[in-house]
């Protein structure tokens, strides 16, 4: 039952406010009785008071029967229970009751307690003692008495009566007893109203309470404990609604975030699976094929050498040899596809390629209504590539360039040209070693989504690690040290602490250690190591000056693509199309530019549209 | 005519025995099969047979135990290993080890036969010169051994690191004077890819025998020596030097460079001959 943390909480805060409203009402009820019973004392006192002095006067003259009157008419009074007046000795002289008249008084009864304790009666007294409360009998309401002592007086033993001798000092003691029933259904009815506050207000607290727990937290925490169970059944598309901006919210959204991080990698290992399948049965599909094809091969060829002198065989017997050739191709080809094929580079015309690939996407265009702007510079030099998977890669990128046109259709705009680049923002650093040949190329470490560079930096007892843009002439590098870098900081291989600093030279502009790395047959490369310095040089890149490129743009005019997915679209598995891609297009088109040595660019702006610029290099020479 | 050469073929699938056996006919062969390796382990310890065809990888253990057999009991035979294309690295290493050529599966009559003709060359060749140089010191004689800083890829293709970072690559005096004159050579372009253990040229002989040679390293071809198709019979005359075929950026040098024979071992084994 307790087991809800709605219900914990909407009891905890009942029994605090039952308890403090509690409390607060117990005083409250004692007070308010106090103040009526202390204002029915009063009254009391009062009234004894006035019946003292009102029968002063008829005492002197000792006329007992108009003393008895006054007394019996303030008795006759609704709320006067009884008045009396008793003498010294005990006996009831005069009542409102009659039948009480001569009758004596126990000393030791409740009413003369107050005074009589210690066998002698006090003569001064205050109210509260002399007052008292109390039942006739158990059942009857309560009634107050309060006792008023008669005191002596000159007049007293001076009158005609001589009833009284003058030493004495307490003549005798009038009480006057008032029902205190009134007061007491006062007191009943108040207690009644705390009460009922009480839990009205107790009542309310928790009704609000629970309504705004269960708002604020049953219901969210209900909607994560659902997620969490959905998520665990499998369904990792389960996605939490809005759950407000407190923390709950922000732990719903996080919960979405990693959700959608889980998914990905699920998506992730899927992919990589399939794959790792696909290539596995690749390889032993090519495997198992090998042997027959064998067969087919050594047989047809020994056919084919067997029946030279027969040209009507032969004929036929070169179509079963050459198509077993090309079988064994098409094995050849599905093992490379299990380990990463390489191209096969022809001299070809880049428009001609550009326009094969849009013969196979023609169609799909046409359907989603997309009109294909064709902008070619005449006269392309022809360029070293492998036709098929530079024809892929525009393929990809044209099918997704439909992808991110909606259904009123769009525009898609290819153009070529001839341009020619300096090496300076454009060339990748891909290898590059310390003197010993260990590799420098930090693979984990992305700058711009190409593998930087990676430098030890050693500084007494702290170690860190540099990354330099792997990019000449961009200078993105990143230096995340905890402490500076001074005139004793070394610069080393993080493999084998060799160091990768230029002796006896230092940086033109700064006067800073230079960093040298050996880029596997392409020179050296030197860089300044102070953090902002922009200065660098390698010989190889610099001599061979501007290089020739063809330069392929394809815009389109579809949804675009965030600024923070920019960075990540050539990630292998980045996908934003959700279930639809694998998020392998362009991380394979990445592959083949690279291949290729050429690079890909994506310029794109929500809503506006998107564009690729690729560039190849026309001179693929990368010797002098 | 000698007597018939000696062919022994060992394979799993009888489809292939059968096709080695039926190509073999066509010439001047003696030959003999074993449908699994241990049969034809047996058939090694009680004949003598100059070539061994070996598929690499069969049921009951792989072409390395043959290569085994043959060094432990000194038997000189040569050694051609049959390949899928899977397991071409297999077949790189077994060539380091000692096998005298491999044949990647599937294959057409008149490879296989080329590959047999020069293996039996190449045996004919180190036969002779084992007779011969018991009499004499004169080890080069038959054919022109690879310089000290140079690898290779079995008796094939040879490789030389340059300082820049490139390799060039090039054909063994050995494998040349296993083949007839040469006619033709077929190159392939700058910008090609090669990967080792793969056709990486081809050579016409004047006996219309087609011989592939196999690549001592995956890269990229950057140049073709032009030489080759200016002065002929460069490549014969100066197989080392002047007659290299291709620069080439290597991939990944330092694993694949394992797989070579480093030449100068060669020398200190000749040396203690």
């Amino acid at each position: 039952m307790f087991k809800k943390i709605g219900l914990k909480l909407i009891s905890f805060v009942a029994i605090t406010s039952l308890l403090i409203i509690g409390v607060f009402a117990y005083f409250n009820v004692k007070s308010q009785s106090n103040s009526l019973i202390s204002e029915v004392e009063r009254h009391a006192n009062q009234l004894s008071e006035t019946v003292i002095s009102s029968t002063r006067y008829d005492m002197m003259l000792n006329q007992r029967d108009r003393l008895q009157k006054i007394i019996n008419s303030i008795g006759t009074q609704p709320q006067i229970r009884d008045v009396r007046v008793i003498n010294k000795i005990g006996e009831i002289i005069y009542s409102s009751d009659t039948a009480n008249i001569h009758k004596m008084v126990d000393k030791r009864a409740e009413s003369c307690y107050a005074c009589h304790a210690e066998d002698k009666p006090l003569e001064q007294i205050s109210i509260t003692e002399r007052t008292r409360i109390f039942r006739i009998h158990p059942d009857s309401n309560r009634v107050i008495g309060i006792i008023s002592p008669i005191y002596n007086d000159q007049s007293c033993w001076q009158a005609e009566c001589h009833a009284h001798p003058e030493d004495q000092k307490v003549l005798g003691v009038l009480d006057v007893s008032i029902s205190l029933a009134e007061v007491d259904k006062e007191i009943i009815t108040g207690e009644w109203q705390v009460v009922i506050f009480a839990c009205v207000s107790i009542l309310a607290l928790g009704l609000l309470i629970s309504f705004f727990v269960r708002r604020w937290v049953s219901n969210p925490v209900n909607e994560l404990l659902n997620a969490t169970q959905q998520i665990s059944q499998g369904n990792l598309n389960y996605l939490i609604a809005d759950l407000g901006d407190d923390e709950i919210g922000k732990l719903g959204d996080s919960f979405n975030n990693m959700t959608k991080k889980l998914s990905e990698a699920r998506m992730q290992l899927f992919q990589s699976d399939k794959l790792a399948s696909l290539g596995r049965l690749a390889a032993g599909v090519a495997h198992e094929i090998n042997n027959p094809l064998t067969g087919v091969l050594t047989y047809s060829s020994y056919l084919l050498k067997r029946s030279k002198n027969n040209p009507e065989f032969q004929e036929d017997l070169k179509v079963i040899v050459r198509e077993t050739l090309r079988s064994r191709e098409i094995v050849k080809s599905l093992l490379d596809f299990a380990r990463q094929s390489v191209p096969k580079k022809r001299n070809a015309d880049i428009n001609e390629i550009i326009d094969k690939a849009i013969s196979v996407v023609e169609k799909q265009f046409s359907i989603n209504k997309i009109t294909i702007l064709k902008q070619s510079e005449n006269n392309l030099s022809k360029i070293a590539v492998d036709e098929n998977q530079i024809q892929q890669v525009f393929i990809n990128l044209f099918v997704n360039a439909s992808d991110a046109i909606n259904k009123e259709g769009g525009i898609v705009t290819i153009t070529t040209k001839q341009t020619s680049l300096s090496p300076l923002g454009v060339v990748q650093i891909k290898k590059a070693s310390c003197s010993k040949r260990h590799s420098l190329i930090d693979n984990e470490f992305k700058i711009n989504g190409l593998p930087s560079l990676k430098v030890k930096v050693v500084s007494g007892d702290n170690e860190g690690i540099i990354h330099l843009d792997p990019v000449y002439g961009k200078h993105s590098n990143y230096f995340a040290l905890n402490f500076p870098i001074d005139k004793n900081t070394k610069f080393v291989c993080p493999e084998c602490s060799v160091s990768i600093v230029k002796s006896n030279d230092n940086c033109p502009r700064c006067g800073s250690p230079i960093l040298n790395f050996e880029v596997n047959g392409q020179g050296i490369y030197e860089v300044c190591s102070a953090e902002n310095s922009n200065w660098e040089k390698w010989d190889f890149v610099d001599s061979t000056g501007s290089k020739e490129y063809i330069e392929i743009k394809i815009s389109d005019t579809g949804c675009g693509i965030d600024k923070e997915d920019i960075p990540r679209i050539f990630e292998p598995f980045y996908s934003t199309k959700g279930q639809k891609g694998t998020g392998l297009g362009l991380a394979v088109i990445w592959g083949i530019i690279d291949n290729h040595n050429g690079t890909i660019n994506v310029e794109s702006e929500v809503g506006i549209g998107t564009t690729f610029i690729i560039r190849l290099p026309l001179d693929q020479q990368k010797r002098n | 005519m000698d007597k018939p050469t000696e062919i022994l073929v060992i394979d799993d699938e009888l489809v292939i025995i059968d096709a080695v056996v039926k190509a073999c006919s066509l010439e001047n062969y003696s030959i003999d099969f074993a449908i699994n390796l241990k049969t034809g382990l047996e058939k090694i310890s009680k004949k003598y047979y100059s070539i061994i065809i070996c598929d690499i990888m069969m049921p009951d253990g792989d072409g390395f135990q043959v290569l085994n057999e043959l060094q432990t009991k000194k038997i000189d035979g040569a050694l051609i290993m049959m390949t899928g294309y899977s397991t071409v690295e297999n077949a790189v290493n077994s060539l380091r080890d000692g096998a005298t050529d491999f044949i990647p599966k599937p294959f057409t009559v008149d490879e296989l036969l080329s590959s047999i003709y020069r293996a039996n060359k190449y045996h004919q060749i180190i036969t002779r010169q084992k007779l011969y140089s018991k009499d004499s010191n004169k080890v080069d004689l038959f054919y022109v051994e690879c310089p000290t800083k140079y690898y290779r890829l079995g008796h094939s293709s040879w490789l030389l690191e340059e300082s820049d970072g490139t390799v060039l690559i090039g054909i063994c005096d050995i494998f040349l004077k296993t083949i007839d004159k040469i006619m033709e050579i077929e190159f392939l372009e700058p910008e090609d890819e090669l990967a080792q253990g793969f056709n990486c040229f081809t050579i016409k002989s004047n006996s219309e025998r087609i011989h592939k040679i196999h690549s001592p390293v995956s890269g990229r071809i950057i140049e073709v020596n032009q030489n080759l198709k200016l002065v002929s019979n460069l490549i014969e005359k100066d197989p080392y030097f002047e007659g290299w075929v291709y620069r080439v950026i290597p991939h990944d040098l330092g694993y694949e460079i394992k797989n070579l024979t480093p030449c100068s071992s060669d020398r200190t084994q000749v040396n203690t001959h």
